[in-house]
């Protein structure tokens, strides 16, 4: 989630153009189904994965992955939550802000291959300051990463090996990811801001 | 949040969840192999103690280190400030180095005071005179929470020299800004005047207040206190209100006992309540780095402005 | 020779406009219509006339303190507040204890030549409470002293204090007390209450000051000698005083222009420029002096002004000076605090700054506004309001509480026996 996606959440203003949603509930589903094949597939039956989610949203997403993963594998993939708040590069440029929660599994990130989950990838700054957090606390044999949407405009060289969908934007557009867990409703919304 | 941390009175309800919550997180840096942050990278934090502390200190220099800031250490002893520098001199000096945050202690009440008029930087208040001491109201807070799992409604009960204590201004004014409710039980030459003002109740009678207290908090008593006529003989001040096993024994099955150090063992509180299973006495210096973590990670990384695009 | 001035619309005590005459010293002629050829004219349209105010309380730090204040610069401040008498009290360096160092003082102050300067005789040797300071050889001396202070320290033996106050009688003085019991007051930095509690800072009970006034009430009135009693600041002292009046006792008072107007709450922000002994108290007490003043239980206005250098008050609370400035603000404060919420009018400000206190110092002639009385004016503009503006104050010493608090009025000039020592605002002398 990159500091454009903080509006995310955000309720609409006055002047905001009506929300267009890109991606209903079954769509979301059918995108988590298939990410979830597709990291069985790269990781050879993700014996060695940990899912870590980047809070607020990367979390329940890292959990229903988690869900999918058992349910064809029939062995659990332990998941959790990574906070990147302490790692960010834009902490100086605006007030300071709750930390979100971080809960590494039990069996730890040492050796394992770590798939980050987040709901939008925007500049990329997000998912280096998850890199440096991880580095703080293991070293994992590989880090991977699964986004629901990817927005396009990197301001980093990072790449996402998992997308829902591929979601070219102008940087006058918002990106909303709902989740039930969060929001009560699953949709992915596009929405104009009208300055 | 304020620019400064110098009262607990200072403090919203939601700042002081906040900084519990952050302080909640920040704890688990003691278990990861690197216990380091980057966040304070480049900033600098002074530590400015004109009184002897070297655990108030360590805690608040082990809080800057782990958030990789920058640490100079400015002790009374050994420096300019014997050879009498003045405060505003010393504060001046502060500026000139660069210094984004100073933690001062102080003998003399509202010292951070005049120091945040001097310095452009963050002044945090780890003691001063008799005034305040917020950042070990906090760890208090955290501690209960921790224990007990809540903080409205619950019964605090701090016993000992109030009139001269800074811990006991800031955990009163802490705690009922959490919920709490709170009762001083002392000798009335040791409290205040106008204690009544006060958001607590008051009492004389230790026995009679055990039974109902959640958290039972011992302040320090200084034996000089007998000789300038606030108590007869050290004997008797313990004997009413110092907390022996007997008296441990009357508080609630949950009941647990604190004190913010360092103990007169033996005066204010017996050796084995000290070291019993209910005191939090140590765990409250383990929970004191997490919580001047979140204080110095909540004053100093983000900037002034309001939330930016 | 001082000249002869024509001084045109000025309005005595506050009253209808009229022409004041000033010739050799004295006020010649006062009434409408006044001319006089050859005199040097001053336009008093709208200025209020009083006679010159008298200080029974200043510290002008010389000897001993000149980095603070001297007589020189204290008493340029005094003519700039309207004063033209100033009681110089005895805590200087060495002590105002022997006829020497009072004639010295004295001397100083004729040298200057802006206010008369009456010193005041230490009590004890020293201020140090043991023994008796010469006070018949002060009272001898050229210095003529009456009014005999340990101010800085209480006379709080009580047998010291029925000594002093019988000896006096044999030539007329008055034992002016700072009352102050210093063992209920050990360490003190702010009134005792609400506001000390939560700061932090040590106490000072009004009790301190009421029991020592209490005592000392009594003790005159068995000895049958004169009390003042030093800048009154409780509600409580204000009630005892009234008391002691109705017995017809011989006890005057006095009360500062900061205790009229400023309270503890001030101290909230650990500011040394609102720390000042007896410490500013709570509303309550302020409202009791205020009335006080009005009503007459009070007699008098000083200014205990006390300049402090910069270094002595930019510090933490605990280690700074006690003392505020007072002679170039005074008239001012009392005119917001007593005259605009009409406590009293001019005539009665002429009373409580001018007359009783000269009448309390013993000075030679009473002060009145009458063809024949010595041409000791100050001429007053009750108009503006504006922010006090220590910087650019004569005393030596900024410590001012009032600074940028918007206050009425100006001292526009200021005469002694018939020469001007303030013209427009600014020294004349």
């Amino acid at each position: 989630m990159t500091h454009a996606a903080d509006q995310a959440g955000r309720a609409q203003r006055p002047g905001d153009s009506p929300a267009r949603a890109v991606l209903e509930p079954a769509g979301i589903k059918r995108a988590l189904t298939r990410i979830a094949h597709e990291i069985l597939e790269r990781t050879n039956g993700a014996g060695d994965v940990v899912l870590l989610g980047i809070p607020t949203r990367g979390v329940p997403l890292a959990h229903r992955l988690a869900e999918r993963l058992e349910q064809v594998e029939g062995h659990p993939v332990p998941a959790g939550s990574l906070d990147i708040t302490m790692y960010r590069d834009d902490l100086r440029l605006r007030p300071a802000r709750a930390l979100g929660h971080t809960e590494v599994p039990t069996a730890g990130i040492d050796d394992k291959i770590v798939v980050l989950v987040d709901d939008v990838l925007y500049s990329g700054r997000t998912v280096r300051a998850a890199l440096d957090a991880l580095g703080d606390i293991g070293r994992p044999r590989a880090v991977q990463l699964a986004v629901l949407v990817d927005r396009g405009h990197r301001e980093l060289p990072i790449r996402p090996d998992y997308v829902g969908k591929n979601l070219p934007t102008s940087q006058r557009e918002m990106v909303r990811v709902l989740l039930t867990e969060v929001d009560g409703q699953d949709a992915v919304l596009l929405e104009r801001e009208v300055s | 949040m304020n620019r400064h941390l110098i009262s607990a009175g200072d403090l919203s309800q939601d700042d002081a969840v906040l900084i519990l919550d952050t302080a909640d997180e920040l704890d688990r840096i003691a278990e990861r192999p690197v216990k380091k942050l980057p966040t304070l990278r480049g900033r600098t934090v002074v530590n400015l103690f004109y009184e002897d502390s070297t655990r108030t200190r360590i805690s608040f220099e082990a809080a800057a280190k782990r958030l990789s800031a920058d640490v100079i250490n400015f002790s009374a002893k050994g420096s300019s400030v014997t050879k009498g520098e003045s405060l505003k001199d010393t504060a001046l000096t502060l500026e000139a180095m660069g210094a984004d945050a100073v933690v001062i202690r102080h003998s003399a009440s509202g010292a951070p005071h005049r120091l945040a008029g001097w310095v452009r930087g963050s002044v945090v208040n780890a003691g001063d005179g008799a005034h305040e001491h917020p950042t070990q109201a906090l760890l208090d807070a955290f501690t209960m929470r921790r224990r007990l799992g809540r903080l409205d409604g619950l019964r605090v009960t701090i016993v000992g020299d109030v009139l001269h204590s800074r811990v006991a201004r800031s955990n009163v004014l802490l705690l009922s800004t959490l919920g709490a409710e709170v009762t001083l039980v002392a000798p009335p030459t040791l409290l205040p005047v106008a204690v009544g003002s006060w958001p607590c109740a008051v009492g004389y009678d230790l026995d009679a207040a055990l039974p109902k207290a959640d958290v039972v908090m011992m302040l320090r008593v200084q034996q000089e206190r007998m000789n300038a006529a606030y108590f007869p003989t050290v004997r008797e001040y313990s004997r009413r209100y110092g907390l022996d096993a007997a008296r441990m024994a009357l508080l609630p099955e949950h009941g647990i006992v604190m004190h913010p150090g360092p103990m007169n063992r033996g005066v204010e509180i017996a050796a084995e309540v000290a070291d019993s299973v209910r005191s939090t006495i140590v765990e409250q210096v383990a929970n004191g780095v997490s919580v001047r973590m979140a204080v110095l990670y909540l004053l100093l990384s983000g900037s002034d402005q309001g939330d930016q695009r | 020779m001082t000249g002869t001035w024509l001084i045109t619309g000025a309005r005595p005590l506050g009253r209808d406009a009229a022409d004041v005459l000033v010739r050799d010293g004295l006020i010649a002629e006062i009434g409408p219509g006044l001319d006089e050829p050859g005199a040097q004219r001053l336009d008093a349209g709208g200025l209020i006339l009083l006679p010159g105010l008298v200080d029974l309380h200043t510290h002008l730090r010389e000897p001993g303190r000149e980095d603070a204040e001297t007589v020189s610069s204290g008493t340029a401040a005094a003519a700039l507040g309207g004063y033209t008498t100033v009681h110089a009290m005895a805590n200087t360096e060495p002590v105002a204890d022997t006829a020497g160092v009072v004639e010295q003082v004295w001397r100083l102050g004729r040298e200057a030549g802006r206010c008369d300067v009456q010193p005041v005789g230490a009590v004890t040797a020293g201020l140090a409470g043991s023994r008796l300071a010469e006070l018949g050889a002060m009272a001898d001396s050229a210095a003529r002293v009456r009014v005999f202070s340990d101010d800085g320290r209480c006379v709080d033996d009580a047998v010291l204090m029925r000594r002093a106050l019988e000896y006096v009688r044999a030539f007329g003085g008055v034992i002016a007390q700072h009352a102050q019991d210093p063992r209920l007051t050990s360490g003190a930095q702010v009134n005792e209450g609400e506001i000390s509690a939560r700061l932090g800072l040590t106490g000072w009970p009004a009790v301190a000051e009421e029991a020592i006034i209490a005592r000392d009430c009594l003790l005159t009135a068995h000895v049958g000698s004169a009390l003042h009693v030093c800048h009154v600041s409780t509600a409580g002292s204000v009630e005892i005083i009234r008391w002691a009046k109705s017995k017809g006792w011989r006890v005057t008072a006095e009360v500062t222009p900061h205790h009229l107007l400023l309270t503890e709450a001030l101290a909230a922000g650990y500011d040394p420029a609102f720390k000042v002994n007896p410490p500013l108290r709570t509303a309550e007490d302020a409202r009791a002096l205020r009335a006080g003043l009005a009503d007459g239980t009070i007699d008098c206005v000083a200014t205990d002004h006390a300049p402090h250098p910069l270094e002595d008050k930019e510090t933490e609370w605990e280690v700074a000076a006690f003392g505020m400035t007072g002679l170039e603000t005074a008239l001012r404060v009392v005119h917001e605090a007593l005259v605009e919420p009409g406590l009293l009018d001019w005539a009665g400000v002429a009373d409580r700054m001018s007359a009783r206190p000269a009448a309390i110092g013993r000075l030679s002639g009473p002060r009145r506004l009458a063809p024949g009385e010595p041409a000791s004016l100050v001429l007053y503009d009750p108009s503006p309001r504006e922010a006090v503006d220590a910087t650019a104050h004569a005393s030596k010493s900024r410590n001012t509480p009032f600074a940028g608090m918007v206050l009425p009025g100006r001292v526009v000039a200021t005469f002694l026996r018939g020469r001007p020592t303030v013209l427009d605002g600014k020294l004349a002398w």
